[in-house]
């Protein structure tokens, strides 16, 4: 038998707390400090260009500065390569820049130009908010039909956590959020339920187990019995994961942030958010099993 | 035993029929514009005085950009509508992004009109390098900024002028002077032909020709305007405002500009395909050159081997020969998502490749879930092949549970994403059901084999 075991329900109280504070100031920063979105959501111009010659940030920036683009946010990713973002949406502004740049540096090129009315943001927004309610939604059902509708309701509120958690860091390091980021929020959503039921689906095979040893001891068994699942199946997408913020290059690095801080987040509140909350809901008001 | 090898000769049929279907893998992807370079851009047609958007003027609309994407020469493109007043325009392949745009924005609404008065042009703005001291330069910007004001106050009193003249408008120059127009005397509708040409002195021209009905109107409009100016207007702007020398017969002109080459075949090639019906808004434009689609080509696989490798070695550490057996799942896996992609033509975006490259974390999942259950039934005291058996049979309804709520994610993602997103939506939902077939049928067809050579070994030892 396992020569290990974890009485994690013993700190179910003070997970449960560290759970709402992490919530609370996640919220509070994306309150106070706000979220860098994109143009996909603002709306705006992002040039991004490269110099086979080299150029300087600062140089670009003074520049930018002399055709009125003071406010252009400029980056570069590369020796050779920039991204500069402009708050408009006018295609007038956008030639400015260009040729202003061009006058500079001739030898200098555009590889790609994204803009995004103020209109399309908007939607896009509304769209994010209805698919994050339909994708929750429709995994309330499942759970529900396929395990309880405790279970269901717990293993939701933790994908809610998951995904302020993830909203609250994004937040404190200032990275962007794009269209992407959409994907990103929906794939933890889906991916990070899957230790919980892993988690659940032990529960419910040992639910004969309630009526001798209650609830706490039946989560705090279950937990234990599938602890290495939980932290392999996890450990295995996190690798990958890891491989393409490091080396898949600038486009995908948020979104492969977003996903990897979506799983950790996601594999701690299976254990200490989902049978968390199911032990104090069960000690609450006990169900007939 | 039968079931067995049933099962086998399903993955074998599989395997050869996904190897088939992917190798050679060049050119059998559909890749997107974010990969392989190109230009997406939305356009929102909007009311405008003139010009309401009906059903009618977005079906001609759609003709006039068909009409000039086909003359510009763009191979496969994407022309459609979206919604009520929407439509999308998909260029693969543009070097030039900036060319793409003007071409499917501007209206080039082209008219030839009698030129009632013009204030001077704006002088062109100081520059320091051009003056000694700080002092004389901010002297001659202010003398710039009483100059800019000057023309201002004129540029009024023109459009006081224009309430009283028939069909008047203000316009302003290239050079930034001001016209005060009379009406239109001929329109881009009454042309049958553009062309780029060059001038005497080599600059591009664009060469017009009436029909015979703006032949008429052309002649009868220089005839009465010999020894003035005619202003050539191009979407509000004027492009130049030639002195009429003499009357001209025969229907054909020119507009000279300040115009590249490139330039004055595009402004041909609107004029032939006619101006936009109604005035259109770009609300989106997404455009990636072909270098940039190559770099995340090359990232996102140089990413996906690191990252497959280090899920290869995790499992065969942790779980050795048992992880033997996942890791050739899961390169069947992958084998399959890139055959399931093929079969499906999905377009695979940058998105979908992370989608790939996540499915690879993904796929082993399944494994894991089986094989710890495996463990647990042999440490219940189960034979080695009853504890394979029960660790697939009692593994396979959690493997089922977790990937159908992630299916559930994904056909959302699908549903509500647009191009990239909609493709990751795609690469993760064949990546789910070739992870779980790959889990339940191939891993365990490996242990078959490894078990029935084992037996075979001891057989032959003994």
């Amino acid at each position: 038998m396992k020569t290990f075991y974890i009485d994690f329900m013993k700190y179910r109280r003070l997970s449960l707390m560290a759970s709402l504070v992490l919530v609370v100031v996640s919220l509070g920063l994306v309150a106070i400090r706000g979220l860098n979105l994109g143009i996909d959501f603002t709306g705006g111009n992002v040039l991004q260009v490269e110099f086979p010659g080299g150029a300087s940030v600062g140089d670009v920036r003074e520049i930018l500065a002399s055709v009125g683009q003071e406010g252009a946010v400029i980056q570069a990713y590369s020796d050779t390569g920039m991204i500069v973002r402009t708050g408009s949406d006018d295609d007038k502004a956008r030639e400015s820049v260009t040729s202003a740049l061009k006058a500079k540096y001739p030898d200098m090129h555009i590889v790609g130009i994204e803009k995004v009315g103020p209109v399309v943001g908007a939607e896009l927004r509304r769209e994010a908010m209805i698919a994050l309610g339909l994708a929750l939604g429709g995994i309330l059902i499942y759970i529900s039909v396929r395990f309880q509708f405790r279970f269901a309701v717990v293993s939701v509120l933790a994908l809610v956590h998951d995904s302020i958690i993830t909203l609250g860091i994004f937040s404190l390091t200032g990275m962007e959020i794009s269209s992407s980021f959409i994907a990103a929020i929906l794939t933890i959503v889906g991916y990070s339920l899957n230790d919980s039921i892993v988690v659940l689906d032990r529960v419910r095979e040992n639910w004969r187990t309630l009526k001798t040893d209650g609830i706490i001891t039946l989560l705090n068994n279950s937990i234990n019995e599938t602890l290495s699942r939980t932290i392999n199946t996890s450990l295995t997408t996190l690798l990958p994961l890891a491989a393409l913020f490091l080396w898949g290059g600038h486009v995908l690095r948020g979104f492969s942030f977003a996903l990897l801080i979506g799983i950790i987040v996601g594999t701690y509140s299976s254990i200490f958010v989902v049978a968390s909350l199911l032990a104090g809901w069960w000690t609450k008001s006990p169900q007939k099993a | 035993m039968r079931r067995d090898r049933w099962r086998l000769l399903l993955v074998a049929v599989v395997v050869l029929a996904a190897l088939f279907m992917v190798f050679p893998i060049k050119g059998r992807i559909n890749l997107g514009l974010d990969l392989k370079g190109g230009a997406h851009i939305v356009l929102q047609a909007k009311d405008t005085a003139d010009s309401k958007v009906t059903e009618d003027s977005l079906e001609r609309l759609l003709a006039v950009l068909r009409n000039r994407v086909d003359q510009f020469g763009v191979a496969e493109p994407v022309i459609q509508r979206e919604g009520a007043d929407r439509i999308i325009v998909d260029l693969p392949g543009i070097q030039d992004p900036d060319a793409a745009l003007d071409l499917i924005g501007k209206t080039a609404l082209l008219e030839f009109r009698a030129v009632v008065t013009s204030t001077s042009p704006v002088p062109p703005a100081a520059e320091r390098k051009n003056y000694d001291s700080d002092e004389e330069f901010e002297k001659a910007q202010a003398r710039w900024n009483e100059a800019v004001k000057a023309i201002d106050a004129q540029k009024e009193e023109l459009e006081r002028q224009s309430a009283s003249v028939e069909g008047g408008m203000v316009a302003k120059s290239d050079e930034g002077r001001f016209y005060l127009l009379g009406t239109v005397l001929v329109g881009g509708k009454d042309l049958i032909d553009a062309k780029t040409q060059y001038d005497h002195l080599g600059r591009p021209v664009v060469a017009l020709s009436f029909s015979s009905e703006g032949s008429k109107l052309f002649d009868a409009a220089t005839f009465a305007n010999v020894g003035k100016q005619i202003a050539i207007v191009l979407d509000g702007v004027v492009i130049s405002a030639p002195v009429v020398q003499e009357r001209i017969t025969g229907g054909h002109a020119q507009i000279s500009g300040r115009f590249s080459p490139a330039e004055a075949g595009r402004l041909s090639i609107m004029l032939r395909a006619g101006a936009l019906p109604v005035a259109v808004d770009v609300i989106e434009n997404r455009s990636v050159g072909p270098s940039l689609g190559e770099d995340s080509i090359r990232a996102g696989i140089q990413a996906g081997l690191v990252g497959a490798a280090l899920v290869f070695l995790f499992m065969l550490i942790y779980y050795r020969y048992l992880g033997l057996a996942a890791d050739a799942a899961l390169a069947v896996a992958i084998l399959l998502v890139f055959a399931g992609l093929i079969s499906l033509k999905a377009t695979l975006t940058l998105p979908g490749i992370a989608g790939i490259v996540l499915t690879i974390g993904m796929a082993v999942d399944g494994n894991v879930l089986i094989y710890e259950r495996m463990r647990e039934e042999l440490r219940s005291g189960k034979t080695p092949m009853a504890s394979v058996d029960a660790g697939f049979k009692k593994a396979l309804v959690t493997i089922l549970d977790a990937n159908i709520t992630t299916l559930i994610a994904a056909a959302v993602l699908f549903y509500f994403g647009s191009g990239p997103v909609r493709g990751f939506a795609v690469t993760l939902s064949v990546g789910i059901v070739a992870g779980v077939f790959c889990n339940v049928v191939v891993t365990r067809t490996i242990l078959q084999l490894f078990m029935s050579a084992r037996a075979a070994k001891a057989a032959a030892r003994s």
